[in-house]
This record gives C-alpha cells, sequence and structure tokens, in this order.
C-alpha cells in the first residue's frame, strides 16, 4: 500500500491509497487517436468488422481563465483539453480505452477523471489523481455502451467545484454493429455533434457585479456559496454563451441525419429542437436499450448523457436548446444549426401572410377610430 | 398590449408627409437660454435632398413574404441631427432630473446603452424643456438619411424560399456583427459618416420613432392599401435594421430567437427647428399616444 500524506484534501485519502493495477498484457491491436474539440467529434467508425482494439487517448488537464457571456464575465476554469466540455471519446464495446492524463506543471490543483462507462475505482478517479507536472495511464475495457460522462472528481467540495468549472466530458461507446432502432434496423448518421452543458456559478459583489479573483483558490470560497444556492447565473452549451451561435452554429444539410450528443455532468436539462424533432432518442443514453421514436423534448438527467437522432427535412436555422426557456434565453443554454437545402411547401406553407384581421372576422376593435367591436 | 395600437394610415400618405417638414417656420438653430445649465448638444446639418430608401416593416406580396419596397424620400428642409449618440454622462443629468429611469453608467466619453425607446423619449422630452430646443428621436427616413453610406439595405437579397431566406439574414447578421466589440466604445471610435454622424453602424444601435409597419405590395411591388401599425415595436438602426419592443433595454435578451441582436441599444435625436418647443412637446405628446408615423 501506498501511504499518501494527509494534506489538503483528506478526502481523497481514500482514493489515492489504491494499489496500482499492474498492467494486464493485452495482445490486441493499437490504435492512437487525436481528439478534437466539441462541437465536433473525431473520425471513427460506426460499424466495426474488426475485433476489439486498445484505443488511445490523451488528455491534458488545462486550468486557464475564459469567458463565458458577451459581457465579458471572467471564469477561472478547468478544463480537460482546453474546451469545456472536454473531447468526446469514441470506442466500440469491447475495445479498451488507454488514457493517459496529463496534469502540467503549470496548473496549480491535482486532477482525475472518472469514467461513468468504467468499471471500478470510483469509475478510475481512484488510479488517476495526479498533481501539476505529473502524467498517468489507466485503462478500462468498454464493457457496456453508450455515451457516458467523464469528470473530474478529486473528493469533497474539489468534485463538484472542478466539474461546474468545466472539467467533464463524454465517451461514445457504439455496439461494434452500430446503432439500430430497437428492431434490428441498423441507424446511421453523416454527421456528429457533442453539445456539453455546463452550468456556472458566478460569485457576485454587493452591487451584483460579477467578482474576479486573483487566483482560483482565492475564488473557491465564494464560488462553493454560489454553488449552495443552486441557482446558476449562467447555464451555457460548450463553454460560453454562444459558443454555438453565429459563425460557430452548426451546419447540416436537408436529408441529412445528424446525431447530437448530449451531456450534462451536475444538473437536469431537457434538449428540444426548434422547428424539428428527435427521430430516435436514447434518452438515457444506453444503446442497447429501444431508443424512443418522434420526440419533442427529451431529458437529460444530471450526471448523464443522451443521444438523440434527427434527419433534417427543411432547411433554415433551427435551434437547440434547453426547454427551460428562462435557462435558454436569459442564461444561455442555446445553439443555433443552419440547414441549407429546398424548401418543402408539403410540410409547411404560409397559406397567408399577416395581414390585418378582416372586418367580419369580428371581437377586434379597431383602436384607430375606437369603434367598438363588432357581435 | 397598452402601447400596441393598430394604426391603419395610407402608406401613401405616410411615404410623403412623413419625412418632409412641411412647416416654414423655423428658428433658425437659435439656442434657448439653457435651464440648469444643460447645453444644447452640437448637431450636424444635412442637406436637404432625396434618397431612395428600403421601407422599414415587414411586407406581403399575393400574401407572400416580399421584399420591403424601396420608395423616394425627399427632404425640402436641412435635417439637424446630433452628431454625437447620446451619452451616458448626458443621460445621467436627466436622472438626476428625475425624469429618466436610472440606468448604468456616468461618463460622458461613453454612449448611453441599454436605454429603451421609452427611456429615449423621456430623455428627449427632458432634454428639449431643459435647453427650450426641440429635441426629438428620428423617424428611421431620417436616420437613414442621415447615416448615408452606412445605412445597410437588409432586404437587397430576398429569397423566395423560406428556409434560405432565415439562412440569408443569419449570415448577414453574423457577418456584420460577430467582429463588434462587445463593450461600448468611447465616442467617435467608429469614426464619422459622409455627414459628419460619429459611430453611425458601431456596436450602440439607435432607436428611432418609427413603429413596426406591415404593408402589402401590389403586383408591380409597390405599397398599395393600409399598413398595420405596431407602435408597441419600434425601427431599431444600426448595424442592421431591426425591431424591438419599445420597453427593452437589452436587445440581446429581447427576442431573437434565432438571430444576432443588436449589441447595444442606445439613441441620438435630432432639433427640430420648425416649431416653438411647447407647441412640439404637445406635437410630440399627441403624436407618441396616436402612434403616428412620421
Amino acid at each position: 500500500m501506498i501511504r499518501q500524506r494527509a494534506a489538503i484534501m483528506g478526502a481523497l485519502l481514500a482514493l489515492m491509497i489504491a494499489t496500482p493495477a499492474f498492467a494486464l498484457e493485452l495482445s490486441l491491436p493499437r490504435e492512437k487517436v487525436t481528439l478534437v474539440a466539441p462541437p465536433f467529434v473525431h473520425p471513427h467508425e460506426q460499424a466495426t468488422t474488426e475485433g476489439p482494439k486498445i484505443i488511445e487517448f490523451r488528455l491534458v488537464a488545462e486550468e486557464k481563465d475564459i469567458v463565458i457571456d458577451d459581457k465579458g464575465t471572467k471564469v477561472q476554469a478547468m478544463t480537460f483539453d482546453g474546451s469545456i466540455p472536454g473531447p468526446l471519446m469514441v470506442v466500440h464495446e469491447g475495445d479498451y480505452v488507454e488514457l493517459t492524463l496529463v496534469n502540467p506543471a503549470s496548473n496549480v490543483m491535482p486532477h482525475n477523471i472518472d469514467f461513468h462507462a468504467a468499471t471500478g475505482a470510483l469509475g478510475g478517479g481512484g488510479m488517476t489523481l495526479v498533481s501539476p507536472g505529473e502524467q498517468v495511464v489507466v485503462r478500462w475495457k468498454a464493457t457496456r455502451t453508450g455515451v457516458f460522462i467523464y469528470h473530474c472528481a478529486p473528493g469533497g467540495s474539489m468534485t463538484p467545484w472542478h466539474v461546474v468549472l468545466g472539467m467533464s466530458g463524454a465517451v461514445m461507446v457504439l455496439p461494434r454493429s452500430g446503432l439500430d432502432d430497437g428492431n434490428g434496423h441498423p441507424l446511421h448518421y453523416d454527421r456528429i455533434y457533442y453539445i456539453g452543458e455546463n452550468d456556472f456559478y458566478v460569485p457576485r459583489d454587493a452591487s451584483g457585479k460579477y467578482k474576479t479573483y486573483e487566483s482560483v483558490g482565492d475564488a473557491f470560497d465564494d464560488t462553493v456559496a454560489a454553488m449552495r444556492t443552486l441557482t446558476p447565473t449562467h447555464v451555457v452549451f460548450n463553454g460560453r454563451v454562444g459558443a454555438l451561435t453565429g459563425k460557430n452554429a452548426m451546419t447540416a444539410k436537408v436529408g441529412e441525419t445528424v446525431l447530437f450528443v448530449h451531456s450534462q455532468a451536475n444538473r437536469d436539462s431537457r434538449p428540444h429542437l426548434i422547428g424539428g424533432h428527435g427521430d430516435y432518442v436514447w434518452e438515457t443514453g444506453k444503446f442497447s436499450n429501444p431508443p424512443e421514436k418522434n420526440l419533442e423534448t427529451w431529458f437529460i438527467r444530471g450526471g448523464s448523457a443522451g443521444a438523440a437522432l434527427y434527419t433534417f427535412r427543411q432547411p433554415g436555422i433551427y435551434v437547440y436548446l434547453t426547454h427551460n426557456l428562462i435557462e435558454a434565453v436569459e442564461l444561455g443554454a442555446t445553439a443555433h444549426v443552419k440547414v441549407d437545402g429546398k424548401w418543402d411547401d408539403d410540410l409547411m406553407t404560409q397559406v397567408s401572410g399577416p395581414a390585418p384581421i378582416p372586418p367580419d372576422a369580428g371581437g377586434v376593435p379597431d383602436l384607430t377610430t375606437g369603434t367598438a367591436p363588432k357581435d | 398590449m397598452l402601447f400596441a395600437l393598430k394604426i391603419k394610415t395610407l402608406l401613401t400618405a405616410v411615404v410623403v408627409a412623413g419625412p418632409v417638414a412641411v412647416s416654414a417656420v423655423t428658428l433658425g438653430g437659435r439656442t434657448h437660454s439653457p435651464a440648469a445649465g444643460v447645453t444644447v448638444p452640437e448637431t450636424v446639418e444635412v442637406a436637404p435632398g432625396a434618397f431612395r430608401h428600403r421601407a422599414a416593416g415587414d411586407y406581403t406580396r399575393d400574401g407572400a413574404p416580399a421584399a420591403a419596397p424601396v420608395t423616394e424620400v425627399r427632404f425640402v428642409h436641412p435635417l439637424h441631427i446630433m452628431r454625437d449618440q447620446v451619452s451616458a454622462g448626458d443621460y445621467q443629468r436627466c436622472v438626476a432630473a428625475g425624469v429618466c429611469a436610472p440606468a448604468d453608467g456616468d461618463r460622458r466619453d461613453l454612449p448611453a446603452v441599454q436605454l429603451s425607446w421609452r427611456d429615449a423619449s423621456a430623455y428627449a422630452s427632458w432634454l428639449s424643456r431643459a435647453t427650450g430646443v426641440h429635441f426629438r428621436l428620428p423617424t428611421d427616413e431620417e436616420w437613414a438619411y442621415a447615416a448615408g453610406e452606412r445605412f445597410n439595405d437588409d432586404a437587397a437579397a430576398y429569397p423566395t424560399d423560406p428556409g434560405q431566406r432565415a439562412l440569408a439574414r443569419y449570415e448577414r447578421e453574423t457577418a456584420r456583427n460577430d467582429a463588434l466589440a462587445q463593450d461600448p466604445q468611447p465616442i467617435g471610435a467608429f469614426g464619422a459618416n459622409a455627414n459628419g454622424l460619429l459611430d453611425v453602424a458601431g456596436n450602440v444601435w439607435e432607436w428611432t420613432d418609427s413603429c413596426f409597419r406591415r404593408g402589402v405590395l401590389d403586383a408591380t411591388g409597390r405599397p398599395y392599401g393600409s399598413a398595420t401599425m405596431n407602435c408597441g415595436v419600434r425601427v431599431v438602426e444600426g448595424r442592421h435594421r431591426t425591431y424591438v419592443t419599445d420597453f427593452i433595454r437589452d436587445a440581446r435578451a429581447g427576442g431573437c430567437a434565432a438571430g444576432t441582436p443588436p449589441t447595444h441599444l442606445g439613441f441620438r435625436l435630432v432639433r427640430e427647428d420648425d416649431m416653438p418647443a411647447v407647441a412640439a412637446r404637445v406635437f410630440d405628446r399627441i403624436r407618441t399616444l396616436v402612434g403616428r408615423l412620421v
């Protein structure tokens, strides 16, 4: 057993005294994957005829100042690979995820990673705690399919603090034969987008202005106090208000099928696609359960990821948001999808444009002349 | 909705009567003895003339959405419009006088922002009273005339495909607005236009007094019949033209489900020399109440 010092994070002790697992030699092919920042996802096969592999990923914990809204509100964020959320990692059932977690010396905090898809040792959290200047390699077997959260979990108040400052992401474990509709009919996607939702709790001063701090440590007490109100100041997709709008809006074409993976490591959410639907939705995110069909809004439980498949049928601008509209509009959880193609009048047409109500429709007073409505 | 009076008026009458200052009585730009040390803000003079103007509002043709018509608008008198946007410091004087609603900021080198049409109107009425010179918000036509080369025509491309139309608008607004600074910039930071106005179409959009109008076009694309006016929504001009509910101070929360809203809402005023301030105030009041177009 390794004795660790009982220092700042006493709660970590339980995690840190775990025996290092001696790497079992696996004679499997290896594949090294370079991760990409969300909403994009690294290239991958949806179905595979090959046998299981060891898929190597590398994640770098990065503490950095970010701006989370158009008003310039600054947060001392903690991230995996510099993005919020961290990158989506895609493997197939039976593959092994071999992760190198790097904590550069430029950081000040210890970090680790808890994979909801992994089995044992607190999802890997118990084997991956690294101080600044260290790195660690952990390997786990992808035994069940679906989209799953990963997040930093250093223990105690550090865990929610690291998570709401940005340290979460997701893994997608695909069935080796790809997705299906639950009745054996294969489903596939032409594009995939990964949307990670994050709730921020930025402390305010007496006049209501957001506060900034010298260091991440200075911010800790006030931030935890703000977190304990359970009332986020910002609820955003991909790290900031407007991260997926304007020139960063997602794109698709009429006829294309898009898989939207949505994770929320800390809090419930209600994704909705204005003007579209969820054709097939794995609301709880696990592909061995049949997808629900034709949904209007789906529910992402805090601490889970879900996936929604949709084929676009009409061009234009779609709004992907959480359908708590206060959170979407006032707090930021809004994204846009620009869909190119040709309009289908059969699906929708404006029969007659906005125009004055005909006088014989009755019931509407003419405010210009003050005439009373007709009976 | 209290302010959403729907006024029917002949569009043709509007285009003719609207921007044309008909009174022969002018005060020649004289400055009346200012009250409480409030000085008359600097204005620039835009010479009389005519220009072709894309009408504000939404239009239909054969029941389908259509690009707004371009009409010739003529000004027979010079237009006197503030060189600068109203500053945060100037707005605070109106707040201190107990007339304007409180707002953040008090610097005289920064524009007053996060202000509604109601705030802007209250300020115009206070400034007129304090200076004895009649100030009011410009009409959309006046704003466009003064903006000159910085006016942005949003309807130049108008696809008939509803999806493509939405995309075209989104791309246009995104391209224009994405590179903008977020914080209000010092007055003058966006430079002067050919008429000498500062900061036109910078990152502060400006309220006009024009109401949201819905009109109908005939087969040749000319407006005919009556337009429906909604004076609870006013025309806002700047990097792009938009329509904002009169009590909204922050357009980013003001109802753009899928667009790029104005970064900030502010305003500048026109000086009206055609009638004495007292008469003008009564006139303004009536105009506001009936939701007149001018």
